[in-house]
């Protein structure tokens, strides 16, 4: 087998490349947290956003979220070309404060999700989903 | 209205006073992305359901805001209580301006 | 080996791990609680041991995949189905009929999809599904035919197919089908294209192995039409195989060709014995 220095840098460097994805959380994820939170500190906990490890497909992935007592629930896919996905806003007959849908995930990425919480307060949760690239994209 | 347009609603026909029953919607919608070229290498603009509203007897259970990021054909899965006899109205809002909506009957019993 | 058969075996390696089992699964798939979807049965005599288990693409998805289509308001295949029934009760064409007008209601169509691609004698050849309704629309109903996997093609396939889910599918791959099916089977184990993979390469030899970060079927289409994810709407059978020919970097034949004609059949007599399971979920 032959295989250079230059073959073995470049390897390398497809790792690297790998381990840091472009998909990472973006500038304009951060604006759209600020804007539903006027920068309020984030607790952990009290809210939770469900989403499968490894979606077969981006174009269409179930994620859940759910925050007992919020009034609503900010959606955001931090490395969408657009973060936003969805605000819940739940009503006085809203029988849990929960939600399912199926999303557009443009890579492998966190799902966030904010909760405003009755008492004005806000918590976040994320979920790493790993977007799959079919076998031959047939 | 957009060609195809059809909302669905899953809902029970019948509950017991204060009940938290689930409720599901789709509704067949491109949630064109407004990220996509057409044929002719420019962007196709975007047009989506930008909002969906639940109320039972007007009185809401959610409101929710839609982006471009929710999948072709939007479905959402929710519960709510049901206090007395009534009607569910599901409200779909469209970019072009459309409206669609249905309306579910639940008994008490 | 060089660099980029090393690169390639890299990448498959990075992915392997994380995608785990990579086996079809064990779990049954009951559709609305009520239809029993038969998801693996014994393969049919006619291929000769080449595989000992016939499994339909619904075992090699992932959980929430498979979901969807356990319960009819979770498919979004069933919007074309809604379609298919709004096509099959709306007048068209210079006879003043539609599908109902001859069959009644979609329901009493169970049983048909099943045993298509079917002789047609009078035509002297192989129908498929969408054939034999193109068949009705110009020598019934005097109305304008489809063209392949457009249309009302795919709607009215998948209406078909949903009235006949659960039942086996029973193509016949003998008397005068048999010449068809011959070149079906033909054109299965036939290599194409610059990666020079037959139908079989895959299918066959490699289902349940991984191909980069999917998981291959058995190539069954027992299922179809069927809702993909990644174009989030309903796909025909020709088109499917028309991007698996595409995808071995070959000329493809076209939807609605004599050749995908052929192959459809001999696809689906490799199914013989599932469900029918139209319209499914797959990614």
């Amino acid at each position: 087998m032959e295989f250079s220095r230059r073959d073995t840098l470049a390897l390398g460097a497809g790792a690297v490349a790998l381990a840091v994805m472009p998909f990472q959380v973006n500038a304009a994820a951060d604006e759209a947290i600020a804007a539903f939170t006027g920068g309020a500190d984030l607790a952990d906990g009290g809210v939770t956003v469900t989403a499968p490890e490894i979606a077969e497909n981006g174009n269409t992935v179930p994620v859940s979220v759910e925050a007992a007592g919020a009034t609503s629930i900010l959606l955001l896919a931090s490395g969408n070309p657009t973060p936003g996905v969805a605000q819940f806003n739940f009503g006085e007959l809203a029988g849990s404060q929960s939600a399912s849908t199926r999303i557009r995930l443009a890579g492998t990425q966190d799902v966030v999700a904010i909760a405003k919480m009755a008492d004005g307060s806000f918590a976040r949760a994320a979920s790493t989903v790993k977007v799959t690239i079919g076998g031959c994209g047939g | 209205m957009a060609d195809g347009v059809k909302p669905r609603v899953k809902a029970p026909k019948k509950a017991a006073a204060g009940d938290v029953v689930t409720l599901k919607t789709l509704i067949s919608h491109k949630m064109e992305s407004g990220q996509r070229k057409g044929k002719d290498g420019n962007l196709i603009p975007k047009s989506i359901i930008n909002r969906f509203t639940c109320a039972f007897n007007g009185k809401n259970v959610v409101d929710v805001t839609l982006e471009s990021a929710i999948s072709t054909n939007p479905y959402f899965e929710f519960e709510a209580t049901v206090p007395e006899a009534g009607d569910f109205q599901f409200t779909w809002y469209d970019d072009d301006g459309s409206v669609y909506e249905e309306t579910k009957s639940v008994a008490i019993g | 080996m060089n660099f980029k058969t090393m690169s390639l075996i890299s990448a498959v390696a990075l992915a392997l791990p994380t995608l785990g089992m990579a086996d079809a699964d064990d779990d049954s798939l009951m559709i609305n609680e009520e239809i029993k979807i038969v998801t693996k049965a014994s393969a049919p005599a006619h291929m000769d041991g080449a595989v000992d288990e016939v499994m339909s693409g619904w075992h090699f998805r992932a959980d929430g995949t498979q979901a969807m289509q356990m319960d009819d308001f979770d498919n979004p295949g069933m919007l074309g189905v809604e379609t298919g029934e709004d096509i099959w009760n709306e007048v068209d064409g210079s006879e003043g009929k539609s599908c109902a007008s001859c069959h009644g209601e979609s329901a009493s169509m169970a049983g048909v999809k099943a045993v298509y691609p079917k002789w047609n004698d009078s035509a002297e050849k192989v129908f498929t599904m969408q054939m034999q309704i193109n068949d009705c629309r110009e020598n019934r109903m005097g109305a304008e035919t489809y063209k392949a996997d457009k249309g009302g093609s795919i709607p009215l396939e998948a209406l078909l197919a949903s009235v006949s889910r659960g039942m086996p599918v029973n193509v016949a791959t003998d008397g005068p089908a048999q010449a068809t099916w011959e070149q079906g089977k033909d054109l299965y184990y036939t290599r194409t294209g610059q990666l020079d993979l037959s139908c079989a390469n895959c299918h066959e030899d490699n289902y349940g192995n991984m191909i980069r970060a999917d998981h291959l079927s058995q190539g069954q289409i027992n299922g179809f039409p069927t809702y993909r994810l990644k174009n989030a709407k309903l796909n025909g059978v020709h088109s499917r195989f028309k991007g698996c020919v595409r995808d071995t970097r070959a000329e493809t034949y076209k939807p609605g060709s004599d050749e995908f004609v052929a192959l459809e059949l001999y696809v689906a007599s490799r199914g013989n014995g599932l469900s029918v399971e139209g319209p499914s979920v797959r990614n």
